[in-house]
């Protein structure tokens, strides 16, 4: 009988009602998130996870306007067929510089952690303007107007700025050329290309979408696409020393 | 107007909000006029316009209104504030029924992909977003603004704290709505799911949430009963931990203070935790336990019977939320998450199965001696009904919550079905028995103006949520098993494309589903503009609205 009496005095209390659900409430999350920011096991050991290119995140940034998420996810589970389907499962590490991630939560399309490299972008450039072009049976929207819009060279610094203060790694250096190496990435005959291909490791320099002049919105997600699960070399990376 | 307007004078929260909305307007134009997206510009218009009409509407609602503020007490009886509650009832039934609409559009869309029109502002992409907060934060946020302002009312016998608050409460949630809905149209969003408003809309909620918060806090403190009744305190654990989650989840930093885009704090893993920690509480607290609150306090209330058990509610409320907010974890199995949250998170989801069926037995239980009425009471037949759906789908959740389970079921279309059971069957239904009840109670009628049709919109809605459900049950065990499929020769049986083509026809189906469902709500609209319309007044204040302790 004693435990329902005691219990009047949440019922009589309004404040000791909300500390005690204000305490109940704080146990499961400050267990469940606050070891992730210390624990060294929780992101991976590996060599080649770099920030995004300005190009490559200015098309990050379309991928997330579009709500691409709600139908790719970005996390390759390490069950049999998804490694046999779509590549290696996916590694904490890759995503460490996602703000925000984008692993998904719905596979209405496929999985799109390592698309880069699949496809050449002419056949993105198409299956983004209309899709069932080249899959009939396909559901997805057409981006169409990607191609249409220009990105913007002269704010993207500002962008990796902010990132820079939520702990993306960018180098004054890469900050400093943001704009410049935006331009250089889409266009292979730009004199800027070789210096920004030494500011980012493994980048790939194209003009992904073959119109000439400033980068358009489809270079950028397609360039962002193409980079996709590129970053770390399978074939060195040492699986033992990263078992959790 | 017999007062002598000498004595009038105004309110510190007449003169300061007054003061406040001038200083927000000045604020909007000058973001406006340095805004560097066109979104943020529009939004920061709105807001300039907004705050002058809401200025306007205060200074005038000054000289309009008699020197005295309204009584707390009429003859001895509270004088019960039901203007908010109007407001918000409306405002449930229009986001409802534009929530269910562009769900509707959004399931066509996935079945015949050309409605996507190849138009940036109407692809699925951006809509989704709008029909998912529409649905759970615009129709299921006023329905909990409504109910918990009318329950805390009648429940404390007391009237309503403030004056201007509770205004400000409603129609501020409503305009964070409109930032966010029209946001997502325009390519604004944090790309997080169920949080996509970005960081000016978020800033806005929290002053709405804290003053939503204190309204019902002052209420609660001002009661003249010795005892918070239940409901409250599931009121109260949804507004608290709504309050830290939304906090948790959203510290962004904008790239500048006159844009829309803003980047999240966490990273990578962390972010993936705090997304999940805040998405399954989302559910668990503003779809769970703020519903919750309404089953405790509206299914006795119809059913004339007292709650099935006291301690029941009791053991039922805090293994609720202690256990709840540990779930999080369970979106998030086989990635890269390290195991033992995986596993704490299964843990905790399996066994949140007890208080959950707990609280459903309780208010099953509450029909004790009144089954009965469910053969004459379409109302109370709705809401016993979505009890019964909360049943199974918190059964369905801890299933899938299973690691082996949910390899088959995540990623597909299982996953919509179970949402779609409870926020059809459980969040809908209740709120769909509780503007029944609310409606006829805060405008002063006699009832409803037609049974026969809740009946009707009972059931075409249940007819479209079985064949939602159903439909995306077998599409989504379909695909899973089809993703996993071998040939004899050990090699994968299907691409990807066929799995998609399967689906074809379980998309249509799940789209007549929701258009029943929609329907349904355009019945119910009709028969509830009637009730306020041309029902018949409720001549003395009623005893039986007593609260049920």
């Amino acid at each position: 009988m004693s435990f329902w009496t005691r219990h009047q005095i949440f019922e009589k209390n309004s404040i000791i009602l909300i500390v005690g659900i204000l305490l109940v409430i704080a146990i499961g999350g400050l267990v469940e998130i606050t070891p992730l920011f210390y624990l060294k096991s929780t992101i991976e050991a590996v060599d080649g996870v770099r920030p995004y290119t300005p190009l490559e995140l200015a098309g990050r940034n379309i991928y997330v306007r579009e709500g691409c998420y709600l139908c790719h996810s970005q996390m390759i589970r390490p069950l049999r067929d998804e490694v046999e389907r779509y590549g290696h499962f996916s590694l904490a590490a890759e995503s460490m510089f996602d703000h925000p991630f984008q692993w998904g939560s719905k596979r209405t399309g496929p999985d799109l952690a390592r698309v880069g490299a699949k496809y050449s972008d002419d056949w993105h450039v198409t299956h983004l303007t209309n899709p069932r072009a080249i899959v009939p049976q396909s559901v997805m929207p057409g981006y169409p107007f990607l191609r249409e819009t220009e990105v913007d060279p002269d704010t993207i610094a500002d962008h990796m700025r902010t990132l820079r203060t939520v702990g993306v790694p960018y180098t004054d250096d890469q900050i400093a050329n943001a704009g410049a190496d935006m331009k250089a990435q889409a266009d292979p005959d730009n004199a800027g290309a070789d210096a920004f291909g030494k500011r980012y490791a493994k980048a790939v320099v194209r003009n992904f979408d073959g119109k000439p002049g400033t980068p358009t919105e489809m270079d950028a997600l397609i360039a962002y696409l193409q980079m996709l699960g590129t970053l770390v070399d399978f074939k060195i990376y040492n699986e033992k020393a990263n078992l959790r | 107007m017999s007062q002598p307007s000498i004595s009038k004078s105004m309110t510190i929260g007449e003169s300061g909000l007054a003061v406040v909305f001038a200083a927000t307007a000045f604020l909007c134009v000058i973001a406006a006029a340095k805004a560097l997206d066109a979104p943020f510009a529009f939004h920061a218009a709105l807001g300039a316009l907004a705050s002058i009409a809401a200025m306007f509407f205060v200074i005038n609602n000054y000289y309009d209104r008699p020197a005295a503020l309204p009584p707390a007490e009429i003859n001895g009886r509270p004088n019960y504030n039901m203007g908010p509650i109007k407001f918000s009832s409306f405002m449930a039934m229009f986001w409802g029924i534009a929530g269910f609409l562009v769900g509707l559009i959004i399931a066509s869309q996935l079945a015949w992909p050309a409605l996507n029109f190849d138009l940036p502002w109407i692809q699925f992409g951006r809509l989704r977003p709008l029909h998912t907060s529409a649905v759970i934060f615009a129709f299921g946020g006023n329905v909990l603004l409504a109910t918990s302002f009318y329950v805390v009312q009648k429940t404390c016998h007391v009237r309503l704290a403030g004056y201007l608050a509770p205004w400000f409460v409603v129609v501020g949630y409503n305009f964070f709505i409109v930032i966010a809905g029209t946001g997502y149209l325009l390519g604004v969003t944090q790309g997080k799911e169920y949080a996509e408003p970005e960081w000016y809309s978020d800033l806005w909620l929290t002053i709405v949430w804290v003053t939503y918060l204190l309204v019902f806090l002052v209420t609660i403190i001002k009661r003249k009963e010795p005892h918070i009744f239940v409901a409250n305190w599931f009121y109260l654990a949804f507004i608290v931990t709504i309050a830290v989650l939304h906090l948790g989840n959203n510290p962004a930093l904008p790239v500048s203070f006159f844009g829309s885009k803003s980047y999240i704090a966490w990273g990578g893993i962390q972010d993936a935790m705090f997304q999940w920690w805040y998405g399954h509480n989302a559910v668990g607290f503003f779809l769970t336990a703020g519903f919750l609150a309404i089953m405790y306090y509206f299914i006795p209330k119809r059913a004339e019977r007292p709650i099935y058990s006291y301690r029941l509610s009791i053991i039922h409320f805090w293994a609720l939320i202690f256990l709840y907010i540990w779930a999080g974890p369970h979106h998030l199995h086989y990635t890269a998450l390290p195991d033992w949250t995986q596993t704490l998170g299964m843990t905790f989801s399996i066994m949140l199965w007890m208080p959950s069926w707990g609280g459903m037995i309780n208010g099953l239980m509450t029909l004790s001696g009144a089954w009965d009425k469910l053969r004459t009471d379409p109302v109370l037949r709705m809401l016993v009904v979505s009890v019964a759906f909360y049943g199974m789908s918190t059964f369905e959740g801890p299933m899938m919550s299973i690691k082996v389970v949910n390899s088959l079921s995540h990623y597909t279309d299982w996953t919509i079905g179970h949402v779609h059971s409870g926020a059809l069957g459980w969040v809908g239904f209740v709120s769909f028995g509780a503007l029944y009840c609310l409606v006829p109670w805060a405008w002063n009628r006699k009832g409803l103006y037609s049974l026969k049709l809740v009946n009707w919109h009972f059931w075409i809605a249940t007819l479209g949520i079985v064949l939602y459900i159903s439909a995306m049950w077998v599409s989504g065990i379909l695909q899973g098993l089809m993703w996993r499929a071998y040939t004899s020769l050990g090699f994968l049986e299907y691409s990807f494309i066929e799995t998609v083509e399967a689906m074809h026809p379980f998309y249509i189906i799940r789209a007549a589903g929701g258009a029943l469902f929609l329907i349904g709500s355009l019945i119910m609209a009709y028969n509830l503009w009637m009730t306020v319309r041309v029902g018949e007044q409720e001549v003395q204040m009623p005893v039986a609205l007593q609260p049920a302790e």
